[in-house]
């Protein structure tokens, strides 16, 4: 089984590079860190920074250098600070290469639902819905089931959603999945983790072929 | 140059009134009119309608109003940091809308840029669309959203002139840039107010025709909502 930052590190093995990238709040921020050493990636945060760096040294933090989940950060050099039009016009116009983001149901048809529980959460859609609805390439980072142990990998979203047929890939604690219009194949299972316990943890149509290889970090 | 410097916070909302609408500048705490907010707490206006990204902290920000039960109806895109906020919503006190922070963003510039409204694909699918005009453009389809139309903006900046013009600062510009104009009346408070002509017309982030009061702020807070730092290895 991964834990979050396996998770972050499996994700990180999708940047290439030039790529201009939109981490989500959650487990995506942490994709930062582990960029390959010598790869040219470019953090983008809707709030209104491109380049972003690593969090400051205790001292240092300035309240006006912030990311999306409202951390303070650093720049790199040939940073920029925009307005949240000009962000939008980024992620909405396709400028932007990769979008990962966190959920609490993606649906085997590429659905996804992250940003409200009827009744019990309702914080908000944030960019989500932009990211969703205009990005290419878009992975979802998160854990195989909820907090009730129930699968987060379903036929059809139960909550509202934020987007629909967007998914393509997903990265949980157990596995690497592509959304295909078969359903959800997989393609890679966490070390120590059977391809048993995956299939017990997804709801949706899940396609095993061939030999499933461990995820390497 | 036209002037529209005033003097005080207090003259900057001499106007302001019940039931109006109101845009807020910030992203989270990150560039907040802090001067403004604290003024219409001390004005005690009600029935207010804020369109803000996001509602502030508990005691801090938008949630100054929240508290003092100013605000009947908030459109945002995220309100996950704010408790009396989410209480006051899942009890049916507070109307809110909430909006995806692209379509927030754009329907505040539609405002200032004088287009009545516009297509987007966010929330194309989902509740957000529900009762909304929709199109197909190249085989994609689209969500009709409307421009705001609002009685003030409040804006913070970094720099300005009694011209009205701003700079701003990292990334508590956000929203700020896209609110001026897009009001009847945008009220943009800073922290440096500074002689006419010093500023670079090259360097200037909004031009003064946009902002119909500056005043110089003070007693900027600036609070950070979570710091973050790493280790020195």
């Amino acid at each position: 089984m991964l834990d979050k930052i396996g998770i972050a590190k499996r994700l990180a093995k999708e940047l290439k590079d030039g790529y201009y990238v939109n981490l989500g709040i959650g487990i995506p921020t942490l994709v930062a860190n582990y960029v390959p050493k010598g790869m040219a990636v470019e953090f983008q945060s809707e709030n209104g920074v491109l380049g972003m760096g690593p969090f400051p040294y205790e001292g240092e933090e300035d309240a006006d250098i912030i990311n999306a989940g409202k951390q303070t950060i650093t720049t790199l050099p040939g940073a920029s600070f925009f307005d949240s039009a000009l962000s939008f016009s980024m992620i909405r116009g396709k400028h932007v290469d990769l979008t990962i983001l966190g959920a609490m149901e993606v649906a085997e048809n590429g659905d996804i639902a992250n940003w409200k529980i009827p009744g019990k959460m309702v914080k908000g859609m944030g960019g989500a819905m932009d990211l969703v609805a205009s990005a290419e390439n878009i992975i979802v980072a998160m854990m195989h089931t909820n907090k009730e142990g129930e699968s987060k990998l379903l036929k059809r979203c139960t909550l509202p959603l934020t987007g629909v047929g967007c998914i393509k890939k997903v990265v949980t604690n157990l596995a690497v999945l592509e959304i295909t219009d078969r359903g959800f194949k997989l393609l890679e299972r966490a070390p120590e983790v059977s391809i048993e316990a995956i299939k017990n943890a997804t709801e949706g149509t899940l396609i095993v072929e061939g030999v499933i290889p461990e995820i390497t970090v | 140059m036209i002037k529209k410097d005033v003097s005080s916070v207090q003259e900057a909302l001499r106007d302001v009134k019940d039931h109006m609408v109101l845009m807020v500048g910030g992203f989270g705490l990150c560039g907040i009119p802090e001067n403004a907010i604290s003024e219409l707490v001390r004005l005690n206006i009600k029935e207010l309608t804020c369109i803000s990204n996001n509602a502030g902290v508990d005691d801090f920000g938008l949630g100054l109003l929240l508290q003092n039960r100013q605000i009947k109806k908030m459109i945002a895109s995220y309100v996950g940091e704010n408790e009396e906020f989410e209480r006051q919503m899942l009890s049916g006190e507070l109307e809110v809308e909430l909006i995806p922070q692209g379509t927030l963003a754009e329907r505040c510039r539609a405002a200032q840029a004088g287009f009545p409204a516009f297509y987007t694909p966010a929330g194309y699918g989902t509740e957000v669309s529900e009762g909304k005009e929709v199109r197909e453009f190249n085989g994609k389809m689209y969500v009709l959203e409307h421009a705001f139309q609002a009685d003030f903006a409040f804006v913070k900046a970094w720099k300005g002139d009694a011209a009205g013009n701003l700079v701003f600062k990292g990334t508590a510009r956000n929203f700020n840039p896209v609110m001026c104009g897009a009001a009847r009346i945008t009220v943009a408070e800073v922290e440096e107010l500074v002689p006419l002509g010093s500023l670079d017309p090259n360097h200037i982030h909004i031009p003064g025709i946009f902002v119909q009061r500056i005043f110089q702020g003070e007693h900027y807070e600036k609070r950070i909502e979570q710091r973050t730092v790493r280790q020195k290895v």
